[in-house]
């Protein structure tokens, strides 16, 4: 298994691309009908999870909201299943049957997509709370959008985390906006990371633009759980550049706003650092590029070219009868 | 066999199984400590320490939750509520949460997690504490729900229910936990699968189907329609799903005539599901049209008279089956 600290930076940005070309080409299949439900794109946010895996080991348990396209992606789950999936396939990372919100891939330990706010952060105490009793050392993961901490799912999993000292990096996504509703609009706090204080869990503000401050923050914290169980809250600030799913123009902000977060953006600033240190030429970052839309372009051609589960399976996964799918 | 009561009987399942597998946990309110607000995980404690019984907060919602994600993560946690009224608050857990994630993941993940507890009306509790709820749980795909009326069944279910690879909900009932009946001895293992019903008493005039409270209510009745010369049979469903329809029709393709007595709401109630499926696949069998013996369509009263008048009783079910028998 790969160790964390080994983990190749540019490798890490060509992730980045990755994500943030297989969001663009899903929002231009999804305007060409070819995917259906909701589509919540992660565009702006890339840095947060890739700096977020890039600092645990393949084996620690990742779980997250709706907006989880690029969580399976930098877990490892390959384009192809991610937009089969967008399309409804038997070859998507859950047979088409969980779509867009509900990205499952238990072999790489990513344990959903989970589109109800909130309802995910006790799954995540449950997570950890099967590390702790088991003695593993692993942590859990747990993303969230602003919009989830004023869910009672929320507060009741941050004491029962507390309570319990459970080995959790509750790490919110603060993209300012939970929908349209700004976080001015919806919570009584001045910043999100005293709601952390309210439970006594250790938090820290972290910029959710920059890869490398994400990465470091969590490995320090990850490597502090490990040695003693506890848990820990990170804001993580950062900006989603499309509106909150397909069908948001997002008027509720300016263009000024968007323009300002844009020339911050988590992958130009990455490509910046890399390249002012000698490890990435222009050339290499556009061969990467390249690189993702190929790889993006085949995803399509791999989704269009795949089947669709037979009808009569649809009862096959009501009910576990003893063999895994 | 011996006798034991409903409450040993459920603290003998949870022992045994925790005893079985290191993977199973039991978890909820005042189940360590205090011993179970009903003391049926009493000694638990002192047996399995407190890695194993976990008192939680007051926080339905959140430990439900915690056991579905320990799920996930292979581990196999008893939920316990102290009463299915509670898990209204619990209920995005069980119905969102619980069921669903084995489709929506493409049967990457199963959730082998048992709920458990108390449900139906017990005693001038009044509306908040006094919920049926099997109606609303059953209507749930993914989800298994029993509802034991006897010790026997209380052991033999629950244990099932922990084994099972899916989301168990146990449905016991407040007001059977002191009573008594003959159950195997603990050296030999007693294990009754979900979905099989069981005939409680066999008769020849008319089918009575019951479940959980109202199956001693249903056995009463029957003791005063024989001095009648109307010999009632009981079929105890067991299990509201799956439910064991087979069962239903083989007893009312004998007696031609049905009554369910049931202890949730009529609107939407478990009965009305049995009645379609009567009808449906048994019409000819029937002689009259079926009965419903039901809670009143209103919150429950707390004042005694009127709790007892909301409720299915001896009355209301003596003279659905005089109709059906048309005596």
């Amino acid at each position: 298994m790969q160790r964390p600290e080994q983990r190749d930076e540019v490798e890490m940005l060509a992730m980045m691309l990755l994500i943030r070309r297989f969001e663009e080409r899903a929002s231009q299949q999804y305007q060409a009908q070819k995917i259906g439900g909701f589509c919540h794109l992660y565009i702006g946010q890339e840095a947060v999870v890739v700096g977020a895996v890039a600092a645990v080991r393949d084996d620690d348990y990742i779980i997250t909201a709706y907006r989880d396209h690029g969580h399976a992606l930098a877990r490892g789950t390959s384009a192809n299943a991610c937009m089969a999936e967008l399309f409804g396939k038997a070859t998507g990372c859950t047979r088409g049957l969980g779509g867009s919100m509900h990205f499952f891939d238990k072999k790489n330990h990513m344990y959903g997509g989970h589109a109800i706010v909130g309802a995910h952060v006790p799954l995540a105490a449950g997570l950890a709370f099967a590390s702790k009793y088991r003695e593993e050392d692993r942590v859990t993961l747990c993303f969230f959008g602003d919009g989830a901490i004023n869910q009672g799912s929320f507060h009741e999993a941050l004491n029962l985390i507390a309570l319990y000292e459970l080995p959790v990096i509750l790490i919110c996504e603060n993209n300012l906006f939970a929908m349209g509703t700004s976080v001015k609009r919806s919570t009584s706090l001045k910043q999100i990371i005293d709601r952390a204080e309210g439970y006594d869990i250790p938090g820290d503000i972290v910029d959710g633009m920059n890869f490398r401050e994400v990465r470091d923050k969590i490995a320090e914290v990850a490597a502090s759980i490990r040695k003693d169980p506890h848990p820990a809250f990170l804001e993580v600030r950062t900006y989603r550049y499309r509106g909150h799913s397909m069908s948001d123009p997002a008027s509720y902000r300016t263009k000024e706003e968007l323009e300002k977060y844009r020339l911050d953006d988590p992958i130009i600033r990455l490509r910046a650092q890399l390249t002012r240190e000698g490890k990435l030429t222009n050339e290499q970052f556009d061969a990467l590029d390249k690189k993702a839309k190929q790889t993006v372009l085949e995803s399509v051609k791999f989704a269009e070219q795949s089947p669709e589960l037979p009808i009569e399976d649809v009862y096959k996964y009501a009910y576990f009868n003893g063999e895994k799918k | 066999m011996r006798e034991i009561t409903y409450r040993q009987a459920l603290n003998e399942a949870l022992a045994e199984e925790l005893e079985r597998d290191p993977n199973v946990f039991l978890m909820g309110e005042e189940v360590a400590e205090y011993h179970g607000a009903y003391k049926v995980s009493q000694g638990l404690l002192e047996r399995f320490g407190p890695k194993r019984i976990i008192d939680t907060p007051i926080s339905e919602n959140g430990f439900a939750g915690l056991g579905v994600g320990a799920a996930m993560a292979g581990l196999r946690p008893i939920i316990e509520f102290m009463t299915w009224s509670f898990s209204l608050v619990a209920f995005d857990q069980v119905v969102n949460n619980a069921p669903n994630m084995f489709m929506m993941s493409g049967g990457q993940f199963n959730i082998p997690i048992t709920f458990r507890g108390p449900n139906g009306p017990a005693h001038q509790l009044a509306a908040t504490h006094s919920h049926a709820t099997e109606n609303f749980y059953a209507s749930v795909p993914g989800l298994k729900v029993c509802t034991p009326a006897t010790p026997r069944d209380a052991k033999g279910l629950l244990k099932t229910a922990i084994r099972d690879d899916n989301p168990v909900l146990v449905l016991e009932a407040e007001l059977l936990y002191s009573s008594k009946g003959m159950v195997e001895p603990p050296d030999e293992e007693l294990l009754i699968p979900l979905g099989q019903a069981e005939v409680k008493r066999e008769g020849s005039d008319v089918s009575i189907i019951c479940y959980a409270q109202t199956v001693s209510l249903a056995i009463a009745v029957a003791a005063q329609l024989e001095e009648e010369d109307i010999s009632a049979e009981i079929v105890d469903l067991r299990s509201i799903k799956p439910l064991d329809e087979q069962a239903i029709f083989n007893s009312v393709a004998k007696t031609h005539r049905a009554v369910i007595v049931e202890q949730d709401r009529p609107f939407c109630g478990v009965g009305a599901e049995v009645c379609y499926r009567i009808q449906q696949y048994i019409f000819d069998e029937l002689d009259a049209p079926i009965m419903r013996v039901s809670q009143e369509d209103v919150p429950m009263p707390y004042n005694e008279k009127l709790e007892k008048f909301v409720l299915p009783n001896a009355d209301k079910l003596m003279s659905a089956v005089k109709k059906v028998c048309y005596a």
